[in-house]
């Protein structure tokens, strides 16, 4: 299945994957982020009922300098 | 004898928030980390901007980040919208910058209007602002100098107005002290001056004319020295609250008036 994060098309075998796993295979875990599925919030606490599928849309936010 | 000089009550209060320090440091152009933290720890601010961004996927885990150098339990973060330039984008990214810190629901309001100026929108910020408020969020707004808009989004809840002093990276200073001073007088809620600020003396008049507080980022990050000029923003802000505070002489046109006795001259 396909994946869009942060506007990249990535591949992930089976057909879903939860929002843990993701944040585990993209090395994340124990890193200060926030994730939307498809323009929802998905708050901290749910990452292991949360599922994505094909074509859904990610976005993996953090803080980074700026005025 | 009372110690009128800056002294633990005055506070700087914001949404029932009390800070001593009356310079907030936005956290972009610095060369590293380090040099951001070092220019911060000299200005002795305690609230910090910060933009929210697509995390770098490709970085690995163990990169440091801001928030290494700058840890939330030392400093009041205030999330911005800078890029926004819609009043659904600004939301968006504040709802996301509240799940990324916890809950934490004090943020920086700023929508553009254009690229170039980066002059707000403050129709569109006004639409924003009211949504936030509607949602929870403590809303300290960066605006235009017109004072009309400056009471209207005070009016519907904003707990800081920031009004630009001239355009956002500039470093062209106080170009309109007049309309900065209606909107202060004016204000229930503090004024912040947000944008515009090139050296110390311009810190310093913002506060000589009553402002609650100046933000600024590009005057320190891109001075030569930013941990110098961090440290000369800090004692700019500190003169000008005591100047404003202790009340400023009446300016004489034309008229001199000697300090020296006039009478008893040696003839």
């Amino acid at each position: 299945m396909k994946i869009y994060i942060n506007g990249s098309i990535n591949e992930f075998k089976g057909k879903k994957i939860t929002a843990r796993e993701l944040v585990m295979q993209l090395n994340l875990d124990g890193k200060r982020f926030a994730i939307e599925k498809n323009g929802e919030i998905i708050p901290k606490n749910n990452l292991d009922e949360i599922y994505f599928n094909n074509g859904d849309n990610i976005e993996i936010i953090g803080a980074v300098g700026g005025g | 004898m009372e110690d009128k000089t800056l002294n633990i009550n005055d506070k700087l209060i914001i949404a029932g928030h009390s800070f001593n320090s009356r310079l907030l440091i936005g956290t972009g152009k610095y060369n590293n980390f380090k040099e951001t933290r070092s220019a911060i720890d000299a200005s002795e601010s305690e609230i910090v901007t910060v933009a929210i961004r697509r995390i770098n996927l490709g970085q690995s885990s163990d990169e440091p980040s801001l928030l290494d150098f700058l840890p939330p339990n030392e400093f009041t973060y205030l999330p911005n919208t800078a890029g926004c330039y819609t009043s659904e984008e600004a939301i968006r990214t504040l709802r996301l910058a509240r799940e990324l810190l916890d809950g934490h629901n004090l943020v920086k309001l700023e929508v553009l209007g254009d690229p170039d100026t980066l002059y707000p929108n403050v129709i569109e910020t006004i639409n924003a602002a009211k949504i936030l408020i509607a949602d929870g969020f403590d809303v300290m707004v960066y605006t235009s100098d017109d004072p009309i808009i400056a009471k209207q989004l005070e009016d519907i809840g904003c707990c800081a107005i920031m009004p630009l002093a001239s355009l956002i990276g500039s470093g062209m200073g106080i170009l309109n002290p007049w309309n900065l001073e209606i909107i202060i007088e004016n204000a229930n809620v503090p004024v912040i001056v947000d944008a515009g600020v090139g050296t110390a003396s311009d810190a310093a008049i913002a506060m000589e004319l009553g402002c609650d507080g100046v933000l600024m980022n590009t005057a320190i990050a891109l001075a030569t020295d930013p941990v110098l000029m961090a440290s000369a923003m800090k004692k700019a802000i500190e003169s000008g609250r005591e100047a404003f505070l202790a009340g400023r002489m009446a300016k004489k046109p034309y008229s001199a008036s000697p300090s020296s006795p006039i009478d008893d001259l040696i003839r």
